[in-house]
């Protein structure tokens, strides 16, 4: 067998310790509330992290000139947003880094960093890309990985869950308008001043000042649609990337509600006990993967527990998730979002938000199956769940998107026999 | 009661309904032109005839943003209809709407489900028109022609670009336009069934709604045959136009009353919103004039071809929408030129423009050589006799070689399609043609001209001095369409528009077709050619884009035509004192007649049509190999995927016991050995599934739930069908995350379509149960993990786990085995073409691209061209294990890379990768292929295949990378 090596790659640049120092890190507008948490995280152990907030046309137009036609619309909107940013003259080229997730799966996600090498090549290879994965990808050029910022990190997708979680459920009801965000405001300061101090460990106070905080905002009485939002992970939380979908939802007198980021991760651990337990993969990494579910798992119960004894609903429990998704799809499916995405649906079917949007990149690999795939064989478990996957894309017009949306609105609506009156626009 | 008004705003049409509770007062039906406000407002002010007050009610596409800035009530027309439906046809099952721009289903029984069209997918008004357009007969005419139709041609409807490339060549071929007027209507039904269905059976009494639908009798046809209705279960209702609106109307009830006069005010009112503008093309008179100056200097010189005398040599370009001719002297002045619209009759063209030549040249001139070149050549050589045939592409660059001999760029827009060449040391480079699926080429414009009820001409002189051009984005035609929708919607003016398509198309061309990330890339010497570019304001736009002055010759639509004269001119023998062309005596005799018949050579039976001339020679097109043509048949053609897929087909030999089914598709492409092997040794007899072809993909359609994965998943739905139908036992398709672990890749993943496909078969077709669908998860790496699941997952037959190990063991070695015997015939090939001076051609893809419905016999028509062909995982062991810049974790996409590198350091062997539309993984490898391919100086050819069956532009892509290898040769030696 032919063993020599040939190297076509290409000079790039590397994220060194010693740039924490000297260099800006920017990171993508995906989840707006969580970001914001993890620009504590990194920001305690010396990385200086900027979240990038830029939006409109000349995002996409970047993301147009350096993305392949086929790729994906998340890389696309992420590689347009920083050329974008970068070419705004607010950061000095040669002292700022990119940083992005790479989990490694099979799907093309986990290539967005060759992606945004290539993009920055063309006019910025000066600036180096960071990858923050835990699967041991990039080695030379990831965020050094530690007990402690794993542990940081888990605290905050958890608060940056139950932050979410609370907001969008207040949101729509708020007596006084701003109400809800003001509160998140206050509730993202006391987090983040937490991770600046090392503190956020305080895992029972944290949450349950977050709770307080929520439950104090004057609401009034009324019923809304529930709107639960499924997805490819960026499309799905970003609002770059879903035209504001929960925008438009509150606009449309709906209340969004949206899967907690942890579980997203839960799915990427347990797909890793998942192949040791199917295909022999068993490794050292294996017990570490272990550990690492129950420790997080538990945190959620814990969580959970606190949200019912607040009187809120809590997050659906993951292994029940688990359980939910054995009846729709194999466990085995774990490209892209995988089951997880079939079994939000039917979480969410159970627990009676049966108006469902699924938001996916146009063309995205792992949907057709998890999505649209799938979407039938829901419809014979749940037959009153109301389903519309949507494409985003940088040229679908919002007009297109939103004309879908409204579609399963109003199909919702007159079924439901909900009378709402929001402007002018009453439906019986 | 009071008087409820519905309004329908669509894309591309007005409907109003007045009710007065059940009693219809008014309705009208109207096209908007894109001047949605002012035909509106007219519409409303007739109906205020019949009404004083109103409680209106709007819907519709462009009616969501005008109720909402007017403050009007609003209902989407899905829910519209809905409610119109339930009252007025409660018996109805299905409703299918067609609308200008929009596809909707609505099931009523059954569990009530509505469903629009994505955001990608044709097969509506929109789609009918373009196809007239580019028929060049109205939809009336179109309508009236399917109806006389005696056969229905395969042609891809998700969107117009697709099928336009699908009709051309039938076009150019001679195909009858009543046959291509009814497989047009075949085609949106399809586009319904696949895209809007996905997988629901449209059974019942069905309800047809929407303009199309009401007023095309063809279409209405076609619906009905091929949902197998009749008078009682296909219902085409008398509102049908109107549906919307009426509806709407029934919506109205609860709206607040308001005299016509306000609602017309409000609508009078609506002011336009944002919309993303550009920089205008000219910023003054000035400019403009200077820009027009500067380009007039590229010209040819004329010579008055009444008292010219000498020799002179003829070119001829027969394009996919256009035909051109030009006739020049030895000191190539234009003696005459000639530039039309085909019509779809190229030929009669052509011979009628070489009859008008020979009176006018008298025998004042000679013509000594003449050559064609274009999608029509081969006809036109064969038809008329020309002496010379050159690839257009060659033509092309010949011709802009003439204007700037420093040329290194050239980029031509015709109607059809962008080319676009590299030209490095006075020999093309690389040569870029646009896919499918990133048109927005010139025939583009002029659709959209004729939608808003002008010419072209007359269209793109609007835009020169658009105040605000808009933005459009650079995509696909689908996608142009609903930006120019949202355009209009937030008022725009036809200007605006104008100038923003023009802007489109230019950007589509340098950033998707070109792919360049800078302008800088294009070069310093840029030629711009094709008919597109005498549209001065697209001209303008590229030049605004690239920040370049760019040459483009006056006659930048004749340069083929000018290119192939040239060649002629060239290339005409000194001892030829007289071209072969059809001479005036023969010209008027001649005459011909086609038909088309399916080929009976072999098993594809390929449709060719026959051309038949007045001297009884014959010209045969369509066929994929000589056979169709009537030629002698290569005896033993050079073909490893021939021998792949005969070698496949052959392997289950075991007859008796429990019959297990196999689809022989995707994954099943290379690990049908294992799985014969296995179930063999187990005692089961193997049954593969029937041969993959159009009519199996049909079989399969309804349950087809993303109408945008790769044409191989979906034919997978036919394979399973056509097992089901046998009767098998079982089907066995397992679910591998993991494909085999060849140790040169970071993972050794399957692509998620091919890994996870059985779950989306199994949820999307009702006949598939636990029972009869064995997919257990499994990864071919670890035999004891395999051995188990397997056991598992065929409990029911108990076998001794011993057996199962034992068949795993005897299938792995037969997947060795035919892996061996893949390399080593590929090795036999290759020595032999050697042997002989062919040059090799690597036709590199997955193991499924091995299916001749799926590679549409490209390896076929490369062995036409005198190649050998072999397939990428019969040299990849050969290639250098590989460090590239992606990250390299699928198994077969990891042998691509490694092929490359064989390629790039084998002298006479050419790479070629076929790629499956929609494979999103490819978007990622099709670069870094390239880039392996071009840093060691070799050339890149991809050809992107999907459902369409066109074999036309391959072959002139196939024909330009042989011409351009031979360049390099000829100046390399």
């Amino acid at each position: 067998m032919n063993e020599h090596i040939s190297d076509f790659t290409d000079d790039y640049p590397k994220f060194t310790p010693a740039m924490k120092k000297t260099h800006t890190v920017l990171v993508p507008a995906m989840l707006p509330i969580h970001f914001r948490l993890f620009k504590h995280v990194l920001g305690r152990r010396g990385y200086r992290v900027e979240p990038l907030e830029n939006e409109g046309r000349q995002v996409i137009d970047e993301g147009l000139k350096h993305v392949h036609n086929d790729a994906c619309f998340p890389a696309l909107c992420v590689i347009g947003q920083y050329l974008d940013a970068l070419k705004s003259g607010k950061y000095d080229p040669d002292r700022t880094a990119v940083l992005i997730t790479q989990s490694g799966g099979g799907c093309r996600a986990s290539n967005y960093v060759p992606l945004i090498r290539k993009a920055l090549k063309a006019e910025f290879p000066q600036v180096p890309v960071l990858s923050f994965n835990f699967s041991g990808l990039e080695k030379g050029s990831g965020v050094e990985m530690s007990l402690g910022l794993i542990r940081s990190s888990a605290f905050a997708i958890l608060y940056g869950d139950l932050a979410m979680t609370c907001y969008y459920r207040v949101k729509p009801y708020e007596r006084d308008e701003g109400a809800a965000d003001a509160c998140l405001e206050s509730c993202l300061a006391r987090l983040c001043a937490a991770f600046d101090a090392g503190k956020e460990g305080a895992f029972r106070s944290l949450c349950r000042s977050t709770l307080k905080a929520f439950s104090a905002v004057p609401v009034r009485e009324e019923e809304k649609l529930k709107v639960g939002v499924v997805g490819e992970i960026y499309v799905k939380y970003s609002p770059l990337g879903n035209a504001h979908l929960a925008d438009f939802l509150l606009s449309e007198g709906c209340e969004p509600v949206f899967p907690p980021l942890c579980d997203f991760v839960l799915y990427c651990i347990v797909n890793n006990l998942n192949d040791a337990k199917f295909y022999g993969k068993r490794g050292k990494s294996t017990l570490l993967y272990r550990v690492a579910y129950r420790y997080f798992y538990g945190k959620q119960r814990a969580l959970n527990r606190m949200i019912r004894r607040a009187g809120g609903a809590p997050l659906h429990d993951f292994e029940d998730l688990r359980a939910l998704a054995d009846r729709v799809i194999h466990q085995g499916v774990k490209m892209g979002e995988g089951w997880l995405i079939p079994a939000e649906m039917a979480a969410f079917a159970e627990t009676g938000t049966e108006n469902i949007v699924c938001a996916q990149p146009f063309g995205c690999l792992p949907n057709h199956i998890v999505g649209k795939g799938a979407i039938r064989v829901l419809k014979e478990h749940y037959p009153n769940v109301n389903i519309v996957p949507v494409d985003f894309d940088p040229s679908a017009s919002k007009v297109n998107q939103e004309n879908r949306i409204k579609l399963m609105l109003g199909a919702a609506r007159s079924s439901s026999q909900i009378l709402f009156r929001q402007g002018q626009n009453k439906i019986s | 009661m009071a008087i409820t008004l519905g309004i329908d705003v669509g894309s591309t049409t007005v409907k109003l309904c007045l009710l007065d509770g059940e009693k219809r007062l008014y309705s009208s039906y109207s096209r908007h032109f894109s001047r949605v406000r002012e035909c509106l407002l007219e519409e409303l002010g007739k109906a205020a005839k019949f009404a004083q007050e109103v409680q209106p009610c709007l819907t519709g596409s462009a009616g969501l943003g005008l109720a909402q800035r007017a403050g009007l009530p609003f209902v989407q027309e899905v829910q519209a209809a809905y409610g119109a439906i339930r009252k007025l046809y409660p018996s109805a099952d299905v409703a299918v709407e067609l609308g200008g721009e929009d596809a909707k289903i609505i099931f009523l029984t059954g569990g009530v489900e509505q469903r629009m069209n994505g955001s990608c997918a044709g097969g509506t008004g929109a789609f009918i028109d373009q196809m007239a357009t580019l028929l060049g007969i109205s939809v009336d005419e179109m309508d009236e022609l399917s109806l006389q139709a005696e056969k229905v041609y395969p042609i891809a409807s998700r969107c117009g670009v697709f099928a336009k490339s699908d009709i051309q060549p039938l076009l150019n071929q001679g195909a009858s336009k009543s046959d291509i007027a009814a497989s047009i209507f075949r085609a949106v039904v399809d586009q319904t069934v696949t895209g809007l269905a996905q997988g629901r059976k449209i059974a019942g009494q069905v309800l047809f709604l929407g303009g199309p639908l009401f007023f095309l009798r063809g279409l209405r046809k076609a619906f009905r045959e091929t949902l197998h209705l009749n008078d009682e279960t296909a219902i085409f209702p008398d509102d049908a136009p109107v549906f919307m609106s009426l509806g709407a109307a029934m919506h109205a009830e609860t709206s607040a009353a308001m005299p016509m006069s306000e609602l017309i005010a409000r609508i009078g009112r609506v002011e336009t919103g944002e919309i993303a503008v550009g920089q205008p093309l000219f910023s003054s008179r000035r400019e403009y004039d200077e820009f027009i100056a500067r380009h007039m200097r590229s010209d040819l010189r004329f010579e008055n071809i009444y008292s010219y005398r000498g020799d002179a040599y003829l070119g001829v370009d027969a394009g996919s929408t256009t035909t051109k001719l030009l006739l020049i002297t030895p000191d190539n002045k234009i003696l005459f030129s000639h530039y039309q619209t085909n019509n779809g009759q190229p030929l009669e063209i052509v011979a009628g423009k070489l009859r008008e030549l020979y009176s006018l040249m008298g025998d004042r001139i000679v013509i000594r050589g003449a050559c064609a070149t274009g999608y029509g050549e081969e006809m036109l050589k064969a038809a008329l006799k020309l002496d010379f045939g050159i690839v257009e592409t060659m033509a092309h660059f010949k011709a802009a070689l003439h204007f700037d001999p420093a040329v290194d760029f050239i980029i031509d827009i015709g109607g059809q399609d962008i080319k676009c060449f590299k030209v490095k040391n006075r020999a093309v480079d690389s040569i870029m043609l646009n896919e499918a699926c990133s048109s927005g080429c010139g025939s583009f414009i002029q659709t959209f001209a004729a939608a808003m009820g002008m010419g072209i001409e007359e269209f793109s002189r609007l835009g020169l001095f658009a105040a605000h051009p808009v933005e459009l984005g650079s995509r696909c035609t689908v996608f142009m369409n609903s930006s120019v929708k949202q355009a209009q919607k937030e008022g725009a003016s036809v200007e605006d528009i104008s100038a923003g398509l023009s802007s489109s198309i230019v950007k589509n061309a340098i950033y998707k077709v070109i792919r360049a990330r800078t302008p800088d890339e294009l070069g310093e010497h840029i030629v711009v050619q094709g008919g597109t570019f005498l549209n001065d304001a697209v001209l303008r736009s590229f030049e605004k884009e690239t920040g370049k002055e760019v040459v483009r010759p006056a006659i930048a639509g004749l340069m083929g035509a000018f290119g192939a004269a040239l060649y002629a001119k060239e290339n005409t023998p000194p001892e030829t004192l007289i071209s072969s062309v059809a001479t005036e005596a023969e010209l008027e005799r001649f005459a011909y007649s086609a038909k088309s018949v399916n080929c009976r050579g072999c098993t594809s039976h390929c449709a060719v049509n026959i051309l038949t001339f007045s001297d009884g020679r014959r010209f045969v097109s369509g066929n994929k190999c000589e056979r169709g043509a009537g030629l002698k048949v290569v005896k033993e053609p050079l073909d490893l995927y021939k021998f792949k897929y005969e070698t496949l087909l052959s392997l289950p030999q075991r007859k008796g016991g429990v019959r297990v089914g196999i689809p022989l598709q995707l994954v099943m492409y290379e690990q049908l050995p294992l799985w014969t092997g296995f179930f063999e040794t187990c005692g089961f007899e193997v049954v593969l599934s029937d041969r993959s072809s159009r009519e199996l993909y049909f079989k399969g359609q309804h349950t087809v739930a993303s109408d945008t994965a790769c044409y191989p998943a979906k034919l997978m739905h036919g394979h399973i069908e056509s097992l089901l139908d046998k009767g098998v036992d079982f089907i066995f398709y397992p679910c591998e995350s993991y494909n085999l672990d060849e140790h040169d890749s970071v993972n050794h993943y399957n692509c998620p379509v091919v890994a996870y496909y059985p779950e989306l078969l199994k949820a999307n077709n009702d006949r598939l149960t636990d029972d009869n669908l064995v997919m257990p998860y499994l990864d071919p790496n670890d035999l004891p993990s395999a051995a188990r699941a397997l056991r598992r997952a065929l409990k029911k037959y108990r076998i001794p786990a011993g057996v199962v190990k034992a068949g795993l063991r005897e299938g792995m070695r037969r997947m060795r085995e035919y892996h061996e015997s893949v390399v080593a015939e590929g090795a036999r090939i290759m020595r032999e073409a050697r042997a002989a001076g062919k040059r090799i051609v690597v036709l590199a893809g997955r193991p499924y691209h091995a299916d001749p419905e799926i590679n549409h016999g490209i390896d076929k028509l490369l062995c036409s061209l005198g190649l050998a062909v072999v397939s990428e995982d019969a040299v990849f062991e050969a290639g250098d294990l590989v460090n590239v810049n992606v990250l390299n974790q699928w198994t077969y996409h990891a042998r691509l890379y490694r092929a490359a590198e064989y390629c790039s350091r084998t002298d006479d062997a050419s790479l070629v990768q076929l790629v499956s539309f929609g494979c999103g993984i490819d978007a990622i490898t099709t670069d870094e292929v390239r880039a392996i391919l071009e840093s060691r100086g070799k050339l890149y050819t991809q050809i992107k295949i999907d459902e369409i069956n066109n074999l036309g532009v391959v072959k002139i892509r196939l024909r330009s990378m042989l011409a351009a290898v031979e360049e390099l040769h000829r100046r390399g030696a």
